[in-house]
């Protein structure tokens, strides 16, 4: 769509790569170190899932790699770029080109109809509303929402709210996706079919998906699952499905 | 993005109505208030600018405003008259006088006395009877509010008599006067006439009423009379601005009506800012999640800015308009002042401006500080 920042400077396969990067919260006594020292390599065209216990750093690793968070130490290098180099507003910039974000509670604004709500990001870049509204138009129909684009979020169910918040992630074409724990408020059978949904329309050759979660019902559509424990990768696998094949 | 802030904004209903209802009241309080004050203010000058014809009012030196009567003595009319410049001048009566009525009632009343050749200084809104009747015997002019206020619920008509000083009244005209400060009927009669209805006094003379010769502005005959008589010498904007502004330093209308216009405002910043702070912090995730997304803080900051803006203009338009139905609504009692001129309009638009930018000063804080990473956690 032509709105990204030509800021490319690495090696074209990896579209994350972390470097013993480490976050600590607060100071002196009360100093918590959330990440200690974290190494991740995250291909093009590759679904990675995050797994590991409540507190283990999950969290903390993928807001970073999403350029929420700045880390305290380490190299943190996002499709080829180096975000520790990045002032703040290229930061919002890039955010708002490169990466699309699933949330756990969809964070969809309730006073905006589907349609709108996936127009979201669009419509930070600078689109105008119809344009853009008619886009995410298109995104949702694909995902099957294609008869509830004038609802408001309080008119669909948490399957159907997810997969706007999906749409919303992929409107502007991202190079990068960022899932926190998508299935963690949904039934068995509404985190299947978003992670279908995610591993159908958004694993694509040119970008990345990073999937936060402790939903073990859903590890099979990982390509590879990272381990996390206390702030560490413990352990990098690949999923059942590269397993079995 | 603006129209995403007021989707948010406006979706939010009861929010929504919390902050407008917060601006809604501050205004229509500021607004309702000042105009009254203006009204009020209003009435202070009203026989000022009910007496119409001369440019210049002659008076004793020490008089502060309309209602301050000092007496000078009949000489000084001859003396004004002398001065250069002057191209005519007539004397004025004022004063309050105890009227008997018929039933045996006692009234007060403002008296004028207009001069008794020209009728300078006589009524302009007469509707019924007519000026010219003044010079009848026992003949005075009466303000409508004032015949209503003392007969009422009785049809208004010429030819009723009451007495002052123990002399005959008759009404031969009826006026549309202003109304008066202390809101007392307004009777108006000769001069000759009016000192016969007035207390006896050695000086009875109110004020000299004069006109500044073609091609002289009032002003400078003021000047010129102020230095031959050592008489004050004011224009009618000199004088109205000498009434109001004696009002405005020497009484405590202005701090009254202050003191309520700052409650309104305190009261209202207070419940607009309280309720706005609270959908913002309800929205705070929301905002977190534009801010992931890519939104700058700039851009936030237009948002809450436009939100800010349009409670706003939708309470100021709301708290204005109820005002204004206020005043239409009682204009009709005849007892209440109420005046909104585009002052007030100003004023009250300034302060609602203040207060929706004080409101989201803390909204805007919050907003600017929280950390997109907040969408990530639980």
């Amino acid at each position: 769509m032509g709105r990204r920042e030509n800021t490319e400077v690495r090696a074209p396969d990896l579209a994350v790569h972390c470097r013993g990067v480490t976050k600590d919260f607060g100071a002196g006594d009360s100093l918590t170190r959330a990440l200690r020292g974290v190494d991740l390599d995250v291909p093009y065209g590759e679904l990675l899932m995050l797994v590991g216990p409540s507190g283990c750093g999950k969290t903390t690793l993928v807001s970073i790699v999403a350029g929420t968070l700045e880390p305290t130490a380490g190299v943190v290098n996002v499709l080829g770029n180096d975000l520790a180099a990045m002032s703040n507003g290229r930061k919002v910039r890039f955010r708002r080109d490169n990466v699309g974000f699933v949330f756990q509670a969809y964070n969809l604004l309730p006073a905006l109809t589907a349609a709108e709500n996936a127009a979201v990001p669009l419509l930070i870049a600078g689109w105008n509303r119809k344009a853009a509204v008619e886009a995410a138009g298109d995104v949702l129909d694909s995902l099957g929402l294609g008869d509830r684009l004038t609802n408001l979020p309080s008119e669909l169910s948490g399957g159907q709210q997810q997969r706007v918040a999906i749409a919303r992630a992929l409107v502007h074409e991202p190079r990068l996706l960022v899932c926190d724990e998508p299935t963690s408020a949904l039934d068995a059978e509404n985190g299947r079919i978003t992670m279908e949904l995610i591993q159908r329309i958004a694993v694509q050759p040119d970008r990345a998906v990073i999937v936060v979660t402790h939903d073990s019902r859903v590890y099979s559509f990982a390509d590879r699952i990272a381990s996390m424990e206390d702030g560490r990768i413990e352990s990098v696998a690949a999923g059942p499905h590269v397993s079995q094949a | 993005m603006l129209w995403i802030a007021w989707k948010m904004l406006i979706g939010n209903r009861a929010k929504y109505l919390g902050i407008v209802f917060g601006v809604v009241f501050a205004a229509l309080l500021i607004a309702q208030q000042s105009s009254i004050f203006c009204g009020l203010m209003l009435l202070t000058i009203s026989q000022i600018r009910d007496t119409q014809g001369p440019d210049i009012w002659v008076m004793d030196k020490n008089v502060q405003y309309v209602d301050d009567i000092k007496p000078l003595a009949d000489t000084e009319l001859f003396r004004v008259k002398g001065v250069p410049g002057v191209e005519w001048a007539v004397r004025f009566y004022k004063g309050v006088v105890r009227a008997r009525l018929e039933e045996g009632s006692y009234e007060q009343m403002i008296l004028l006395g207009i001069d008794d050749d020209t009728l300078v200084g006589a009524p302009e809104g007469v509707f019924m009877g007519s000026v010219a009747d003044l010079r009848k015997p026992d003949a005075v002019i009466i303000d409508k509010v004032g015949y209503q206020k003392i007969w009422p619920g009785e049809p208004l008509r010429l030819g009723r008599v009451f007495e002052m000083n123990d002399r005959r009244a008759v009404i031969v005209g009826i006026t549309t006067a202003s109304k008066t400060f202390q809101s007392f009927p307004i009777v108006y009669t000769r001069y000759s006439q009016a000192l016969r209805y007035a207390p006896r006094e050695r000086k009875v003379l109110s004020f000299v009423l004069a006109e500044a010769a073609a091609g002289l502005p009032a002003e400078e005959v003021c000047r010129r009379i102020e230095a031959q008589t050592g008489l004050q010498a004011l224009t009618q904007r000199q004088f109205t601005r000498k009434t109001l502004h004696h009002y405005l330093a020497k009484t405590g209308i202005p701090i009254n009506f202050g003191i309520t216009v700052f409650l309104g405002f305190l009261v209202g910043t207070a419940i607009a800012g309280q309720t706005f702070y609270l959908f913002t912090v309800e929205n705070i995730r929301q905002f977190g999640a534009l801010k992931a997304m890519g939104t700058s803080n700039w851009t936030i900051l237009c948002m809450v800015l436009s939100q800010a803006l349009q409670v706003g203009i939708v309470g100021y338009g709301m708290g204005v308009g109820l005002a204004a139905l206020f005043g239409a609504v009682t204009k009709g009692f005849g007892r209440l002042s109420f005046f909104m001129p585009w002052q007030v309009l100003a004023l009250t638009a300034a302060a609602v401006l203040v207060i929706v930018l004080l409101a989201s000063l803390l909204s805007i804080r919050k907003v600017l500080v929280v950390d997109p990473a907040i969408v990530f956690r639980g």
